[in-house]
């Protein structure tokens, strides 16, 4: 059994690190990887950044600041996933002038991995996103909407498995519930399926099938609600085998990503960045490629 | 040929791939704002240009003033931008109600996470349209019951601030209705009435299901977006107020 220690204060783990030389865990060393995970959610059309004279968020976002960002991180490591938690589409008239087709295309061009689908994904219906999906160089996961019988059946994965610098990773994607949020009219014969029971399959596939190094569940369940509703909370505690849940649709702004026990009282990462892209998240993981299992505590600093 | 030593070496790759020995150490996370102090990247610039033309030549076009900030935020039970967008779909949805149906509406109900921006002080454009009401969604006229519409009385009074028009409700200390009209009148027992709202709500969104199953639907083929935009070319001076259609005695 792993023990795996917390320091909730980058501070306190700064401290550690400059006076104990054995628990400096980021030197550069031939036997360990680490790989990077840079990720956006509820970007809604937010091409250009917000007017100076927005009352929240003045000056700020846009893809163009957003892709040096991604660039400079690159650079310092390429071994680089950029992901998107969904609800691209929908916010500003360049989704009502062009259907998603600029968000795609700069998204691919951006050198995004993956996305999964928000419920605004759905505003120009099944055949809306379906008509975009020429745009998408990236992959559309979603492990718990069907769509047989609709236009988008057999454009979406439910994971996909990425390996970087050897490291594999597994990433699935994860919707919300669609009664109430979208109409039947748009979503068409979409089936939406419970995200536990689908989490719970598809995480012991990518662990034991696959053995991914790495899990992550792309989700747009939504951080928290005050009701019985499924949250990356609730998935988070309720599942195992989940290193990262990236979260969206609540717009939530997440200060530092929150770590919870699963239901093995394993670590589990929960992170959201707001929305219309004033944020980029960046969490990155570094492994021991020793091959023996290290007695010593996985440290976790957000 | 090629295929049998492109089996064999698929076969080969099988077994000296050894199962991964990563071991998950540390594991780091921030999140990091964009803002001016990242260089925008010039193909994107470039790339976005055209799309972007097309888009300011309309949405610059100046169509109204507005001389204070208007937000959904601004108060509990109603606000003004809320009272602005229900009062518009009675005053312009109604004559299209009438000249299909003969009809009047009675009454009319948004829903609050539908003001999607606030108004900003100064000049109202059709981008400001844009951003109040980016959706797509049309006006629908629902004829309920008189039991669905006190359905909605119940459903408004917990809510928070909700777009209404042409109703009044009137909560005491304890959060009860004291008093709920429509059209002015208490709801009469065995009538039905016209409630106009969007095709997202006559559809059950944001539980809004007293509208899911009415006697009748008329859909006006009319955005609420382009209501908006009728008014804001009509009027000079944006400044909607809120007022007593939904107080707390």
């Amino acid at each position: 059994m792993e023990r795996r220690k917390f320091l909730m204060q980058t501070g306190a783990a700064t401290a550690l690190l400059s006076t104990t030389p054995s628990f400096n865990l980021f030197a550069e060393t031939r036997s360990t990887k680490k790989i990077t995970i840079l990720h956006t959610n509820d970007v809604h059309s937010h091409i250009e950044p917000f007017p100076v004279e927005d009352p929240s968020f003045s000056n700020q976002g846009g893809v163009a600041r957003r892709l040096t960002l991604i660039q400079n991180i690159r650079n310092e490591n390429p071994h680089t996933l950029l992901l998107d938690a969904g609800d691209i589409f929908q916010g500003t008239p360049y989704f009502n002038f062009y259907g998603g087709e600029l968000e795609f295309k700069l998204m691919s061009m951006m050198g995004y991995d993956a996305a999964t689908i928000g419920n605004h994904d759905f505003d120009n219906g099944v055949g809306g996103l379906a008509a975009q999906m020429p745009n998408a160089k990236f992959k559309l996961l979603s492990a718990n909407y069907d769509f047989t019988n609709t236009i988008m059946e057999g454009l979406t994965k439910p994971y996909d498995i990425f390996i970087k610098d050897g490291i594999k990773i597994g990433v699935f994607g994860l919707g919300i519930q669609l009664d109430g949020l979208v109409t039947e009219s748009l979503s068409k014969e979409t089936k939406y399926l419970n995200p536990l029971e689908i989490a719970q399959d598809t995480t012991r596939v990518l662990k034991e099938e696959h053995k991914c190094d790495l899990i992550i569940s792309l989700s747009h369940l939504g951080y928290d609600y005050k009701y019985d509703k499924i949250s990356d909370r609730k998935l988070a505690s309720q599942t195992k085998n989940i290193d990262l849940i990236i979260g969206g649709h609540t717009h939530t702004f997440l200060p530092k990503p929150e770590i919870l026990k699963n239901i093995e009282g394993k670590d589990v990462l929960v992170n959201q960045v707001g929305w219309a892209g004033v944020n980029l998240g960046r969490i990155d993981f570094e492994f021991d490629m020793d091959g023996k299992k290290s007695n010593s505590a996985t440290l976790i600093r957000v | 040929m090629n295929r049998i030593y492109t089996l064999i070496l698929i076969g080969f790759l099988f077994v000296t791939c050894k199962p991964s020995q990563a071991n998950l150490k540390a594991v780091q996370g921030k999140q990091i704002a964009v803002t001016d102090s990242l260089e925008s990247n010039q193909m994107v610039i470039d790339y976005i240009a055209p799309y972007k033309k097309r888009i300011d030549d309309e949405m610059n076009a100046v169509l109204a003033y507005a001389p204070q900030s208007l937000s959904k935020s601004d108060g509990p039970y109603n606000t003004a931008i809320g009272n602005m967008m229900a009062d518009t779909v009675l005053e312009y949805g109604d004559p299209v109600f009438f000249k299909k149906t003969g009809k009047h509406i009675d009454g009319v109900v948004l829903n609050h996470g539908g003001i999607r921006s606030v108004l900003r002080a100064g000049d109202v454009t059709m981008g400001s349209a844009y951003e109040i009401m980016p959706f797509e969604n049309s006006i629908v006229v629902v004829e309920i019951t008189s039991g669905d519409v006190r359905a909605m009385f119940e459903y408004l009074k917990t809510g928070k601030a909700h777009p209404i028009s042409n109703m009044q409700l009137i909560l005491n200390s304890e959060n009860e209705l004291a008093s709920a009209t429509l059209n002015g009148k208490a709801i009469e027992d065995g009538k039905t009435y016209f409630i106009a709202t969007n095709d997202y709500l006559q559809q059950g969104g944001d539980g809004m299901v007293f509208f899911t199953n009415p006697k009748s639907t008329t859909i006006l083929d009319y955005k609420m977006r382009s209501i908006l935009i009728d008014h804001f070319t009509k009027q000079d001076t944006i400044a909607p107020i809120r007022d007593n259609r939904f107080i707390k005695e």
